[in-house]
């Protein structure tokens, strides 16, 4: 469904601050598959994840999303089809607009209509039914502004807004890391439950190795803008952690340096 | 004493578009918009320069939508040509006042004897009485006002406020954050040119440099009335504080006029310490019960 070929992206090319942020990436991700992609600070994950969404045009390479060339198409045009959600939960959501407002921007993705009609009772029922879900009692605060609600409440806020008409593909750049124990465990409990409930692709960025080989389908690691490790299907299957750390050392003869994930657990 | 009550009505309402332009580009977009002191005098020269030629109602929409344009040139150079936003209203200021000359006619002011304006047809329907001026002020005035609060409940208006409050936001939701800029600054600077079309119509005559300082007493308004109605707490709040603040506002400036506490010549230089300890004040606030802290817990400062 997503296909990336030969993907290269040179920040401050030329300047002593180059950095080369993805190098020459290729993968091919199916239908349904839900990725979980770990890796050293600044190996790539996030520049990888703004290619996708069209935050920048990649220097040389292709991104084909159904069959379609999307490379040059602008960000706000493939967030219909490419939902996004960041670590900081300030990101998602605008602070001074109510629930109800930003639910219904949200909703925009869903088509065309008119611009100037104002939200209906029926979109404002339809938000009222999704907020349930969330199980927070948000649906009992639609008109409060959203730059009230805690860190927990606005990231799974996001996850509805990202879901509510639901993406081809789903990008999740360490989503929960910003949030506490509880709050981040809820949030990924409802993240598992919209992703399978709606069969969505998804991709998700996580520093938290359990996490990263216990949810979904597939792993990637990420190095220096490349994909090291690729583990799927049989590979994948009563992988630990330390199975992953010795692949990482055997594949690039380093040790896996990430501060947090070493700091986790 | 009633007359400066009435003057400053009426100026305060036909000054409110102003305030509520600035409400929209500064408030709600977050964009300084620079274009406002020529897009004034534009509103101003189109509405007086065609009602000289017997076409008072006319002038309005024409001026209106000519506002609407100078907008639509900032939002260009800023969202299509890379210019920064407080530079691109510079620019388009700039090239304004050779285009409000030459709707003058290449002269530097147009007054209107004996043709008729939107006042003098309004005063012909005998509404309102001696107070007619103050009324047609004031319908168009609350007319915008309660255009501009559905607007922004609408999902054309939803989209504006997100690009002003989260522009990540919006681009995440298929909104093109600048389109929403061109939209905003396009009917920002309509409101603008309507505020100097009316008042040109109403003193009648156009000047070149009536605009001076507009953006800056258009500033002071809306920050008095946020201060006296609390108006950042809700949008039907914040859009009547562009009125109150701009009222208060014209009554002292009525009541310097008369008492001459301040000579008037000063006045323009108090509107701008006015303004700019109004926009400091939660700064200069924050920095002093820094200072106060520091003072206390370590002894000095």
């Amino acid at each position: 469904m997503l296909e990336i070929q030969h993907l290269t992206k040179v920040f401050n090319a030329g300047t002593v601050n180059e950095k080369k942020a993805v190098t020459d990436l290729s993968l091919t991700i199916d239908d349904g598959d839900y990725i979980t992609i770990v890796g050293s600070n600044g190996a790539g994950k996030s520049t990888l994840f703004n290619a996708i969404a069209g935050v920048f045009i990649p220097d040389s390479g292709r991104i084909m999303l159904d069959g379609t060339n999307i490379t040059f198409e602008p960000d706000y045009s493939r967030s219909v089809y490419i939902g996004r959600m960041f670590q900081d939960p300030l990101k998602g959501t605008a602070p001074h607009m109510t629930i109800k407002e930003n639910l219904a921007l949200a909703y925009l993705r869903a088509g065309n209509p008119r611009p100037l009609s104002r939200i209906s009772r029926k979109d404002e029922q339809l938000f009222q039914d999704q907020l349930k879900m969330l199980e927070m009692g948000l649906e009992d605060r639609m008109n409060v502004p959203v730059g009230t609600l805690s860190g927990g409440q606005r990231q799974a806020l996001t996850l509805l807004m990202a879901t509510i008409v639901p993406p081809k593909l789903l990008l999740l750049d360490e989503h929960t890391a910003a949030l506490d124990p509880a709050a981040a465990n809820k949030v990924m409990e409802l993240t598992n439950r919209i992703v399978s409930e709606h069969h969505m692709t998804c991709m998700m960025i996580t520093h938290n190795l359990k996490q990263a080989i216990q949810t979904g389908n597939r792993t990637l690691m990420m190095k220096d803008g490349q994909i090291v490790l690729d583990l799927k299907g049989e590979q994948r299957k009563n992988l630990t952690i330390e199975d992953l750390l010795r692949m990482f050392r055997e594949g690039t003869h380093e040790e896996f340096d990430n501060d947090r994930i070493l700091l986790s657990e | 004493m009633v007359y400066i009550v009435q003057t400053a009505l009426q100026l305060g309402c036909i000054y409110a578009l102003v305030a509520l332009a600035l409400f929209l580009s500064y408030r709600i977009l977050d964009i300084a918009d620079l274009t406002t002191d020529g897009c004034f005098v534009l509103g101003m020269a189109v509405s007086v320069s065609m009602a000289a030629k017997g076409h008072p109602i006319a002038g309005i929409l024409m001026a209106i939508l000519s506002g609407g344009c100078a907008g639509l040139v900032t939002a260009f150079l800023q969202t299509r040509m890379g210019v920064p936003s407080i530079i691109a209203g510079i620019i388009t200021n700039t090239g304004l006042y050779t285009v409000n000359l030459m709707v003058m006619g290449w002269s530097s002011s147009v007054s209107l004897l004996k043709s008729e304006t939107i006042f003098t047809i309004f005063r012909s329907t005998g509404i309102g009485g001696s107070w007619y001026a103050i009324l047609l002020s004031a319908l168009i005035t609350f007319a915008c006002m309660g255009t501009m609060r559905w607007f922004l409940s609408t999902r054309l208006g939803l989209s504006i406020r997100a690009a002003g409050d989260n522009r990540d936001m919006v681009s995440t939701s298929s909104i093109d954050p600048r389109r929403m800029i061109m939209i905003g600054l396009f009917l920002s600077n309509c409101m603008t040119a309507l505020s100097g079309a009316v008042a040109g119509q109403l003193q009648k005559s156009a000047d070149i440099n009536a605009g001076t300082g507009i953006v800056v007493i258009g500033l002071a308004s809306l920050i008095i009335g946020e201060t006296l109605l609390q108006g950042r707490r809700s949008l039907t709040r914040n859009i009547l504080a562009c009125l109150a603040g701009n009222i208060v506002y014209r009554m002292i400036y009525a009541m310097i006029l008369q008492t001459r506490i301040i000579p008037i010549e000063c006045l323009k230089l108090m509107t701008a310490l006015i303004v700019a300890l109004s926009i400091s004040a939660p700064y200069i606030s924050d920095s002093l019960k820094m200072k106060n802290r520091a003072r206390r817990e370590t002894g000095h400062a």
